[in-house]
């Protein structure tokens, strides 16, 4: 502990940075070392910042590698590497670079890592390449200046590169991995897979994958980090009655998800406390709207959800209220938008649900000629999100009420997902998916969940809801820059899908973290978690 | 006796290219893995592209061929999941889920062992009918049910329980994983550290329930069966003191099965403590096997299987040397014992 | 001393009869007397025909159906046991998170673990028994097949074989079979993982028999082998099948608990006994206990009265331990 000060010292930072060492030194020096130790439903699957585009991963990850920007646990944008930016032609950003910082190897860094990063994200094995999109390419002006071009006016792509994590260029030719890991098989880029050289806060001194990482704070972060730990230790628990219990014994000081039913226990229970919110995550069911006859329903020869007044009966049978307070514990908050509040776009006027109406929704299947309603197979997945499968549960046995008998597939979302996405032909009559669009603004979902199944959009509208409007709109809204102008097209989008009810959108389903009242810790709403925000007492 | 041993051995490779095939040939059908190893922002074309790249878009005799081909050499093939070699993997894991398993069979041993006996001698025994009735009630509560509870009991309610009490009835005992493991060379052991040990306590307790119950049993039967054979009748008739009869020549007896079954139980404590390993978050081989499931890891899943395929072909083997030397008649009830799990 | 006699020489009597043999032998037997005998074993027959019984009537006694979801609703969700504070009168046993009765979701649960145990033990018998046989008969390279089949069988764990038999299930079956195909993906599974045993009783009887003298004196008068085993080899091995088929029973309903536990079972909407559990183990620090332990209680209740069965029966049928 004590060297890593004097260490710290030696490289003569700036002032502030030297006291906030100063601060965390005086408190070990004070007292015992603090260990913080918390726990998650899954493991961390790689240490590669450009494997796989994951929260959870990417999340983790952000504790010891750092993007040009980055964001406040309210979602601020802030800078990070990159100090300002400007959008100095409509296709390119400048981005002026952080002088003295250093990687946790001791390199400097650049504008040549910016470029290898981008380079790097668009090697064979990288899951980073809806970002690699966004970069036609990468130019350096100086050392520490870097303009992005993009292929077409890119208003919001400063939003977009907080996940796009730099790595250090020499530090990735030392160690062969200057290409993202490849489970291939060879070797190229197992090296970062296991082992982390970032800029961030903290650094990963030892990976245990699925027992146990073990992360230390950074002495030299450019930055001011707020924690006061001196060691954490991340563990991955899956079961939920495991993870909790871990919690209360005080095995861990923080745990994540905890579900829903067990905050009042927590509340009870001496020292934990829940930390909850409303996540960035909407939860909605959709309807195969494309084919002509469903792949799994006792209506033949037609597909009752072309109907618009089958699709507005679901929508009316379905108790929000009941979800809300019984399957959800009161923790969700009901939404008539494919978008939560947190989302860059999102319109309070229009989130006003249609109403709970059973005569009206029945005679609205009567209307449609389905008096004694029909059968159709539901797909939910049952280990995806929050009570994934007691809504769907809850969902059929109201419908069964209009008569709609649902043959409910509740399966692991591996399964899940392998029968309903598009590699499977879209195999599903009627679903149940959730989105947080990962730029937090609302193109994303209009463009992969509303619009039309053309030149590559559309890739998560399942049902195939095809509006040509709405899919020019997503067009438009990609290379408007008037902020106005954009809303506008936004909300005529959210407009047209809500009157069409082109998806029944249910609710935002909450964070739900358990807190040891020993520490201290910051929660944002994409479920995030960053060290850096945490104290132990 | 040579030329039994090879044929077997022959017909174990057979077995372990079966395990292979029929794995393979099913691999389609538990799932897409390409969906948990990409973000959901990436496009059909990549993800298409990925399939690819894996082949798993093959036939599955050429995916399978493949894997044999590249096994042979040693190269079981990257984790998909992980993406590390998976003969990494189940290396890290193999220490972990070994010494649960040994301190498993033990305390099914230990205790097993003399509850069988007693029940044995004491046939119609108050405290006979008590052991057979509890251990009855350890098989008949499921694994994974046992494990919650002494969660609940050992993890959650014993602190509102002392604090009711005033005094410490029950120990605070770790819910999950392995506490800290020391490394002695490859092998990573949980048993020189207090943690450790301590975290090896539920779980195990979980593990040997079921086996300590069937030790309970063998041991029961062949005592019963053992002293009223003609010998041991004999051996009263020469006025051999009770204790002499019992355990210098009825127990001895019994042994030879037990043991052989005891180690044909370790095979399948091996293989099939999954439950426990997940409950318990213990991280062995059971524990990256089920995860594997859930992933749909197929080189993990391939590896994991042909493993055991080995353990029980290399187990069976033992045993039936063991009896060929130890009794030449086929004891075929003690075969059916050792197949019960 | 009944069940192992010796055989006479000549073809023994038809299967029929021997049937009725063996039933009236049973009433005058040790076994009957030993059975009224033991209060603890005529308390787990009781139970598991209280079982059994609710099971074939359930909708005769359930208080309501909990797989008809018009009668469902979300709104009566987790109201506790009738005798605790806002108990209600429909709900002896409390509700469940979607509002169905747990003392109705037992009685239909008990029934589907009782069907799917029932279903596999079955078809692990008919399998293990005819391989068995075939196996011990023959031997020589069928034989060696068979038993290689059987290591390879032990090597996947039930919950792998579940998962592929879904998969395969719902590939190849056409689209309408697949809300009910859980039943039978499970019988397959839990029957083929209990086969092996059944056979190789079967097997090591069948070898002892083969050599026996009236077995080859049926042979040289031409007496098809199929005849040879179905009379001669078969009635031997009955108790000891018997004590298995009544141990696996409880064993199957375990099975089907753990797979259920583990999400490859019974799905939710109608669920087993180990679906509840598993939907029960969400509610362990909610404070509705009642989702957690009743059904984890008329489990453990059900399969240690099978296993006590079982166990008695293996004593009674074993005519050394007299």
């Amino acid at each position: 502990m004590k060297l890593r000060r004097g260490k710290s010292l030696r490289h003569g930072l700036t002032a502030a940075v030297a006291a906030a060492a100063l601060a965390i030194g005086g408190a070990v020096g004070g007292a015992e070392a603090k260990t913080f130790k918390w726990a998650f439903q899954g493991d961390v699957q790689t240490m590669d910042p450009h494997g796989l585009f994951e929260t959870m991963t990417l999340g983790f990850q952000s504790n010891f590698y750092e993007g040009l920007v980055t964001r406040t646990p309210d979602l601020e944008l802030v800078p990070a590497l990159a100090t300002s930016w400007e959008n100095v032609k409509p296709d390119t950003w400048r981005f002026t670079l952080r002088k003295g910082v250093k990687f946790q190897n001791g390199n400097s860094f650049n504008a040549d890592d910016v470029l290898f990063s981008v380079d790097r994200i668009n090697t064979e094995g990288s899951d980073m390449k809806v970002v690699a999109g966004l970069i036609k390419e990468a130019v350096k002006v100086d050392d520490h200046t870097v303009d992005i071009v993009t292929p077409a006016p890119n208003p919001i792509l400063p939003l977009q590169l907080e996940i796009f994590y730099i790595m250090d260029k020499e530090w990735a030719a030392e160690n062969n991995t200057t290409s993202a890991t490849n489970v291939k098989g060879d070797d190229q880029g197992n090296f970062a897979n296991i082992n982390a050289n970032g800029t961030g806060p903290f650094m990963v001194t030892e990976r245990q994958p699925d027992v146990k990482t073990v992360l230390v704070p950074n002495p030299n972060w450019w930055g001011q980090n707020k924690s006061n730990i001196t060691e954490a230790v991340f563990t991955p628990i899956s079961q939920d009655a495991t993870r909790v219990a871990a919690l209360i014994s005080g095995d861990v000081h923080m745990a994540y998800p905890i579900p829903v039913q067990d905050w009042k226990r927590l509340e009870d229970a001496n020292g934990v406390s829940p930390l909850t919110g409303p996540e960035a995550r909407t939860i909605f069911l959709g309807f195969d709207q494309d084919r002509d006859e469903l792949l799994a329903s006792s209506v033949k020869g037609k597909n009752p959800f072309k109907d618009q007044r089958v699709r507005q009966a679901f929508y009316q049978a379905i108790d929000i209220e009941a979800i809300r307070s019984k399957v959800m514990r009161g923790s969700a908050t009901p939404s008539n938008l494919m978008v939560a509040p947190q989302i860059n776009g999102f319109n309070a006027a229009m989130n006003e649900r249609l109403p709970f109406d059973v005569e009206k929704a029945k005679s609205l299947l009567v209307e449609a000629g389905y008096p004694d309603g029909f059968e159709v197979t539901m797909d939910c997945p049952n280990d995806r999100y929050v009570n994934d499968e007691r809504i769907c549960q809850a969902v059929a046995s109201m419908l069964a009420k209009i008569g709609v008998k649902i043959d409910l597939l509740a399966q692991t979302k591996s399964k899940y997902f392998g029968k309903v996405l598009a590699q499977n032909n879209y195999d599903t009559s009627f679903y149940l998916l959730g989105w947080t669009p990962s730029t937090f603004d609302s193109h994303n979902p209009i463009t992969a969940l509303m619009s039309c199944r053309v030149d590559g959009k559309g890739a998560f509208n399942l049902g195939g809801y095809c509006n040509e409007r709405v899919t020019e709109l997503s067009d438009l809204i990609q290379v408007e820059t008037d902020q106005e102008k954009r809303q506008a097209l936004i909300d005529e989008a959210f407009k047209i899908h809500s009157e069409e009810v082109g998806h029944i959108p249910l609710h935002q389903q909450p964070l739900s973290w358990g807190v040891n009242d020993d520490a201290t810790v910051a929660q944002r709403p994409d479920n995030v978690f960053h060290l850096q925000y945490v104290t132990v007492n | 006796m040579i030329a039994f041993v090879v044929r077997r051995l022959l017909q174990s490779i057979f077995v372990m290219l079966a395990v292979g095939f029929i794995a393979f040939s099913l691999f389609n059908y538990v799932g897409d893995p390409i969906n948990n190893m990409v973000g959901q922002d990436t496009t059909l074309e990549q993800r298409q592209e990925l399939r690819e790249r894996l082949g798993l878009d093959d036939p599955f005799v050429v995916q399978y061929g493949r894997f044999l081909v590249k096994a042979v050499q040693g190269d079981f093939g990257i984790s998909y999941r992980h993406r590390r070699p998976v003969s990494q993997l189940i290396a890290e894991r193999m220490p972990a889920t070994l010494e649960l398993s040994l301190v498993a069979a033990f305390l099914a041993l230990f205790i097993g062992v003399p509850m069988g006996v007693y029940t044995g001698l004491h046939r119609r025994g108050f405290l006979s009918q008590v052991f057979l009735t509890i251990s009855l009630i350890g098989v008949s509560l499921p694994t994974f049910l046992i494990g919650i509870l002494l969660i609940l009991i050992f993890g959650v309610m014993s602190q509102d329980i002392n604090s009711a009490l005033g005094f410490s009835l029950l120990p605070q005992l770790p819910t999950f994983g392995r506490g800290e493991v020391t490394q002695v060379g490859w092998w990573s052991t949980g048993f020189l550290t207090q943690s450790g040990i301590l975290a090896l306590i539920l779980p195990s307790i979980t593990l040997a329930l079921f086996q300590m119950t069937l030790i309970m049993r063998l041991v029961r039967s062949e005592m019963l069966e053992v002293l009223r054979t003609d010998y041991i009748k004999f051996a009263r008739a020469r006025g051999l003191t009770n204790r002499a009869v019992n355990f210098g020549h009825a127990l001895k007896n019994t042994l030879v099965p037990v043991i052989t079954i005891t180690g044909l139980q370790l095979g399948s404590i091996i293989a099939f403590a999954l439950i426990t390993e997940q409950v318990f978050q213990w991280p062995g081989m059971g524990l990256l096997f089920i995860q594997a499931i859930n992933e749909v890891d197929i080189p993990v899943m391939a590896s994991y299987l042909m493993m055991i395929g080995f353990f029980f072909v290399v187990i069976n083997l033992v045993v039936d040397l063991l009896y060929y030397v130890v009794d030449p008649r086929l004891r075929a009830d003690r075969a059916v014992a050792a197949g019960h799990q | 001393m009944a069940v192992n006699q010796e055989r006479p020489l000549a073809a023994g009597p038809g299967l029929g009869e021997r049937i009725i043999d063996v039933t009236k032998r049973f009433f005058d037997s040790d076994i009957w007397y030993s059975f009224t005998r033991s209060p603890v074993i005529i308390v787990s027959a009781v139970i598991t025909l209280i079982f059994v019984g609710a099971s074939a009537f359930a909708p005769l006694v359930a208080p309501n159906n909990p797989f008809d979801l018009t009668t469902i609703d979300l709104l009566d969700s987790f109201i506790p046991p009738i005798w605790q504070d806002g108990g209600d009168a429909r709900f002896l046993l409390g509700t469940d998170d979607q509002g169905r009765g747990i003392l109705s979701t037992i009685i239909y649960g008990s029934r589907i673990s009782l069907g799917v145990g029932f279903a596999s033990v079955l078809f692990a018998m008919v399998l293990g028994i005819s391989l068995g046989l075939i196996s011990g008969y023959f031997g020589g390279t069928i034989d060696a097949i068979i038993m290689r089949a059987a290591d390879v069988q032990l090597t996947f764990p039930a919950i792998l074989i579940a998962l592929l038999i879904d998969g395969l299930a719902r590939a190849v079956l056409p689209r309408d079979f697949h809300s009910e195909v859980w039943f039978y993906v499970l019988v397959l599974a839990i029957g083929l993982s209990f086969w092996v045993q059944y056979a190789r009783t079967v097997r090591g009887s069948a070898m002892v028999e083969r050599n026996k003298e009236y077995v080859q004196a049926a042979r040289v008068i031409g007496i098809p082998p199929f005849l040879i085993m179905l009379r001669h080899v078969l009635p031997n091995v009955m108790g000891p099948v018997l004590v298995i088929a009544t141990i696996n029973l409880a064993i199957a309903v375990i099975t089907e608990a753990t797979l259920s536990f583990l999400g490859v079972g019974v799905p939710l909407t109608s669920p087993s006994l180990g679906t509840l559990i598993r939907v029960g183990n969400d509610f362990p620090f909610s404070g509705e206990w009642w989702i957690t332990i009743f059904p984890g209680v008329a489990l453990a209740v059900l399969v240690l009265a099978v296993n006590l069965l079982g166990d008695w029966l293996r004593d009674a049928l074993n005519p050394k331990l007299r």
